[in-house]
Formats: C-alpha cells, structure tokens, sequence
C-alpha cells in the first residue's frame, strides 16, 4: 500500500501525528509519498492541473509491475476499501489459476469462478445466475 | 528497503532522473507523459520522498517488485474524505 498527494513529507507527518494515528490508534503502516509538484500525479493521468492536487486515483499493480485496475473519483467522494480488496484478490486468484480461471461479476473469495473454454460458450447461464452479481 | 534521509531546513529536493539533464527534450517528455495509463501495461516508475514509521525516507515503485501495490492518490492532507 502506497498513498500520494502533493503534501510534504513534514505535512504528512503531522496528519499521521495528529490525526491519523488517533482515528487507528497506532501510526499509519505504509509510505505516505510526498509528489509536490504533481509528477507522478501526472504520469498516471490524475493529476487536477486546474486546482493544483491529485484526484482520487485508485491503481492496483501486480508484481510483475503491470497495472491491472484503477478507479478514479473527484475529491467530494471517498473509496470503497473493501472493494479494492476484493479486485486483488480477485487478480491474484485468476494470477495463481495462471489465466484458467476467471471472476465473473459479483465474485468474492469463495464463491464460484468461471473455466473459460469452448465448453462455456453459450453455457454460462447454466452455471452462473444474475442473482450472483448483487449479493453481499 | 527504503532509504532514509535527514531533511535539513528545506522540504526534501525532489529526486527524479528528468532533473539531471535540463533539455527541451526532457520537458517535452514530460508533457506527454501527462495522460491517462492503460491496465495491462507497465506503471509508470517513480522515486519520492515519503513519510513512513517516523521516518523520512526515498521510496521507488521499482522496490515492490513481486509484490501487489495498492498506489493511492487523494487531494490532500487533513482534507475529510
């Protein structure tokens, strides 16, 4: 986990010291990077040239470096952490099936997944029902 | 692992490897990096300061190499989302 904005380390210390820490009881666990002048805002695409910070870019990458997702949201609307969890694990299952296995929508750790394959063309309404995609 | 740094009265300089070399080329890269990435393609690499455990540290992308990377923007610091 990495988190970015255009603050400074120091800034990112006292919101750590003083806010952060009080709402986790304990210091936050991973790097808060420091992106001052909006570079690597900028390399990824969400950096808000107009008001001078980030958006609210979401981007999941894997261990091979390569980005597999991202989401991003103006400032006014938080994120759903527990949906960013569920895309990684999702990404690591079909990484670990080494691409024989796919999530289909409304999947989380434990339910079914997909076996893509001329076996499944036209067939996926016998083994996966709509229901699926709207459940907790 | 990150490397730590004692930053003196001024913020930390920002390290990149654009800085090194001030030609017109380098600008020009620059601006056309500023667009949107695209899934399935490698991210960007980077090095930054950052703030970790009561240290101030260097931290590249390039080190959590075999590992999964959640990379989280937000508009700032003590703002309430």
């Amino acid at each position: 986990m990495l988190s970015c904005s255009v603050d400074s380390v120091f800034v990112h210390k006292m919101w750590n010291d003083h806010e952060l820490s009080k709402m986790i009881n304990r210091d936050i666990p991973f790097a808060m990077l420091s992106d001052q002048d909006g570079y690597i805002g900028k390399l990824y695409g969400i950096y808000d040239e107009d008001s001078g910070v980030e958006t609210r870019g979401r981007f999941i990458i894997d261990p091979d470096g390569i980005i597999q997702g991202f989401e991003v949201l103006t400032p006014p609307v938080g994120r759903n952490v527990k949906e960013s969890f569920r895309q990684i694990q999702a990404f690591q299952l079909v990484r670990a099936s080494e691409g024989t296995e796919a999530t289909p929508s409304g999947w989380r750790p434990g339910k079914q997944t997909l076996k893509p394959g001329p076996d499944l063309v036209g067939k996926v309404w016998e083994v996966w029902k709509v229901s699926e995609a709207f459940e907790d | 692992m990150p490397e730590e740094f004692k930053p003196g009265c001024q913020r930390p300089a920002i390290k990149r490897p654009s800085l090194e070399t001030e030609s017109t080329d380098q600008i020009t890269v620059k601006e056309a990096k500023s667009s949107m990435v695209k899934v399935g393609k490698p991210a960007p690499d980077f090095t930054a300061s950052a703030y970790l455990a009561g240290k101030f540290v260097n931290v590249s992308l390039s080190e959590f190499k075999g590992k999964w990377v959640l990379l989280c923007f937000y508009p700032g610091d003590f703002t309430f989302v």
